[in-house]
């Protein structure tokens, strides 16, 4: 059981799930899964399973990180992410600072390593942080002595939904080993494709990398240079939807940003639609099973069919509430766990 | 007496690759120029060095160096950038004219000289620009910049993106017989990009530069000199792609040079997120953050694979590359100290670049920075294209008749140094005010003992 001893009076406690062993925690950071071995994701996974379930009592709330403030720090606009991790801290009792570029210094010509260390002095202990450049939130925790969440990183990463996509796809399938995950899509934009890839593999999942070329990163295609693909752990990579859905176990769509087409990676969306949207007779491919998922915000009738954005084998929405959960026992393994 | 106007470096091995001379002797100055070169030529002198077990060679030249002088004086100066120079074994430096303003006028380049006579410890050498402002768009006044003594043309980080444009800079550049320097890169092809498009960037979540942006420039600059008859010079080559371009333009007898920087020689994109030493009381449990981001090693052409590390090094020994030049490109600390993306471009390269050059004649594979590479570059070779090698590629023996040589008559400019000295480089030391290297930490081999820049010692360990 934890608890905190040292402040006000006792108070209801979030019971730690069987076999999580808090103490084992030494992570300071979470900035992607690349170092996570199986053992912490799966103590992450069983941490946000007690988390889901505070979250279904009638008061959603415990004191258990009273006293601990959690400081957002977002470079990009983020609706889901940002209140997930804000629902998440405020479950757990502790205050939030929200810190919004464009509202802050931040405008001003302050240094990301300046802003962060502002918000180290007014006393946060956890900085959760979004921007649009890949690996801001290693310079930050390179500079700073409190842990550092990221909450995604330009192309590069995005843990948490990598966190909560496992969890999510193990609630339902159980364990992970040898399931086929197809990710469908923009892989080269996609920092949470490259969370994914750690994350899943590292459980051992068998990651299907689809999208047309042009969205694929350099070293994922046979024909180039070197054919070096020493930059992510092995993945399969088809260009063919059709084919790569073939008995998976989960689709994930990625989102599309629809400037792609005019950076002339794609003719059009028409065409993209008639050869990587998920619909329900590719689907029909995948096992019966299947689950289909998606890191939304989802452009509707493009990724998905909306018969399949909204059809039974969808967890889309489970993907939110879980989101909160995961994001719960992440906070909660920083600021306890050492 | 001894006279007061000579110098005697005495005992040293003396390289002058230029002149095939490696022989263990004296060299005598006086009067600012080179006196004497042989065994005992210097029993008397008003100064005398001691060289004996170390190497004695002619001054380097660098003929693609920033000051930031005028206009980013915060990040250099001629003062602080020759002075770097000096420390780093270099007496005569060529710098680029991405200044503000740009040096495009006769008054341009008079500040750069009569600044540099003022404030400098070595040898200026200004480069003009190709084109008004750098803009890209209208000729600058190439006969007036020739005339204030520019030794070529170059609109530097701007490459010149009008094919047609880059022509008839190539052809007026011709009546003055001076070189065009281009920096080839097909911007819509580098279009954001902040390193090599590899699996390294792909890791990082960087977006890339293709190695084809560079070798779509190189390979049209190559025909546009070819079919203008005119010198073009190819600024630090870095894939192997540009290599073969060369090599073949040079076969068949277009008039073309080029030159690398002893980062493309020694270094890799991995450099990117090797991680550095972590300070203190930041480091996880596993005693890093993990991936590293490093804006030092963020340069322009960026840090390329083995592979082409590799063909640059063979293109430098084979005489393809005639040059090394070190692009040294200082920076404030808060241009690197930022997110990956938007830190400058460039490396502070004057007072490493011997060191890192000498890496190439030992077995690298120990210090794990350096690619693998067959063999031993020869030293004379290294020294050749740090001396003679910059000289005939930008013909500036019409300017400092002997320059890059220890023959008699040529400019009292010499380096001595220790080839097995172990230093560590700590940028905090560094004369430039550019603190920005990836090599901070790192054990190099190969000290500068003296610089003698026209007879007088302009740096001393």
């Amino acid at each position: 059981m934890v608890q905190r001893a040292t402040r006000g009076k006792p108070a209801e406690e979030v019971r730690p799930p069987e076999g999580v062993d808090i103490p084992t925690w030494e992570r300071r950071h979470v900035l992607d899964l690349d170092d996570f071995s199986r053992r912490e994701m799966e103590q992450v996974i069983e941490t946000a399973d007690a988390m889901k379930e505070v979250l279904s009592r009638e008061i959603r709330r415990v004191p258990t990180l009273r006293g601990t403030i959690v400081a957002t720090l977002f470079y990009e606009t983020s609706t889901r992410t940002r209140s997930s991790f804000e629902l998440a801290a405020k479950a757990l009792g502790a205050d939030v600072v929200s810190v919004a570029a464009g509202a802050s210094s931040v405008q001003k010509g302050e240094s990301l390593v300046d802003s962060a260390r502002t918000l180290q002095a007014i006393g946060a202990d956890i900085l959760v942080m979004r921007h649009r450049h890949s690996g801001a939130p290693y310079l930050v925790a390179g500079h700073v002595d409190i842990s550092v969440i990221n909450a995604g990183d330009g192309w590069h990463a995005h843990p948490t939904q990598a966190l909560l996509d496992a969890y999510t796809i193990q609630q339902h399938l159980g364990d992970l080993r040898g399931k086929k995950v197809v990710i469908v899509g923009d892989i080269l934009h996609s920092r949470v494709a490259r969370s994914n890839i750690w994350g899943l593999t590292t459980m051992g999942v068998q990651v299907v990398l689809c999208g047309p070329p042009t969205l694929l990163p350099w070293g994922l295609r046979p024909d180039h240079r070197g054919n070096e693909n020493r930059a992510l752990p092995p993945v399969e990579v088809d260009t063919n939807l059709d084919r790569a859905i073939e008995g998976a176990d989960v689709v994930m769509a990625l989102r599309l940003q629809l400037e792609r087409q005019q950076a002339g990676l794609l003719p059009s969306l028409r065409e993209y639609m008639r050869l990587y949207q998920v619909d329900e007779e590719r689907l029909a491919r995948a096992k019966p099973s299947v689950l289909v998922m998606h890191p939304g915000p989802i452009n509707e009738g493009i990724e998905l069919s909306p018969a399949v954005a909204h059809g039974a084998r969808s967890v889309i929405e489970e993907q939110v509430t879980n989101g909160v959960a995961v994001r719960m026992a992440l906070l909660y393994l920083l600021a306890k766990g050492r | 007496m001894a006279n007061k106007e000579t110098m005697a470096i005495r005992g040293g091995r003396i390289l002058d690759p230029g002149r095939g001379v490696d022989l263990v002797g004296d060299v005598l100055i006086r009067e600012g120029r080179i006196a004497a070169v042989g065994p005992g030529v210097a029993a008397e002198a008003g100064r005398i060095i001691d060289a004996a077990g170390l190497i004695v060679c002619p001054g380097l030249i660098d003929i693609h160096c920033h000051l930031r002088d005028p206009g980013f004086e915060h990040k250099e100066t001629i003062e602080t950038g020759t002075r770097a120079a000096a420390r780093g074994g270099f007496t005569t430096i060529c710098c680029m004219p991405n200044t503000e303003p740009p040096i495009d006028s006769r008054a341009g380049v008079e500040y750069i000289l009569r600044t540099a006579a003022a404030q400098g410890a070595v040898r200026v050498l200004p480069i003009g620009c190709i084109t008004r402002g750098r803009q890209g768009k209208e000729l600058a006044e190439m006969g007036e910049l020739a005339e204030a003594s520019a030794v070529g043309f170059s609109d530097d980080g701007s490459p010149v993106a009008d094919a047609a444009l880059m022509r008839h800079a190539l052809e007026y550049a011709s009546a003055f017989g001076l070189p065009v320097i281009e920096h080839c890169e097909e911007p819509s092809l580098s279009h954001e990009g902040v390193m090599h498009e590899g699996w390294v960037a792909n890791r990082l979540g960087l977006r890339g530069i293709p190695a084809a942006a560079e070798e779509a420039a190189v390979a049209r600059n190559i025909a546009l000199a070819e079919f203008a008859g005119t010198h073009l010079h190819v600024a630090h080559v870095s894939t192997a792609g540009s290599v073969k371009l060369v090599r073949a333009a040079k076969k068949r007898g277009v008039q073309v040079t080029a030159e690398v920087t002893p980062h493309h020689l020694a270094l890799t994109d991995e450099a990117v997120m090797l991680a550095a030493p972590v300070p203190s009381g930041v480091e996880g449990a596993d005693g890093s953050i993990g991936l590293m981001y490093d804006t030092n090693a963020k340069v322009n052409p960026p840090l390329r694979p083995a592979a082409d590390v590799q063909a640059c090094i063979e293109g430098l020994a084979d005489g393809t590359i005639d040059a090394i030049a070190t692009d040294h490109a200082p920076h404030a600390i808060e241009d690197k100290l930022c997110e990956f993306d938007l830190a400058a471009f460039g490396i502070s390269g004057l007072e490493t670049a011997l060191g890192l050059c000498l890496t190439l004649t030992e077995d690298v594979g120990a210090h794990g920075h350096a690619p693998p590479h067959p063999g031993h570059a020869p030293l004379q070779m290294i020294i050749e294209r740090l001396t003679a090698g910059p000289v005939r590629a930008l013909g500036l023996a019409r300017f400092v008749p002997g320059l890059g040589s220890l023959a008699e008559g040529a400019p009292g400019d010499v380096l001595v140094f220790d080839p097995e000295a172990e230093w560590v480089v700590e940028p905090e030391r560094f004369a430039s005010k550019g603190k920005n290297t990836p090599l901070a930490g790192r054990t190099l081999r190969g000290r500068v003992v003296a610089t003698i820049y026209g007879g007088k010692v302009v740096y001393q360990a």
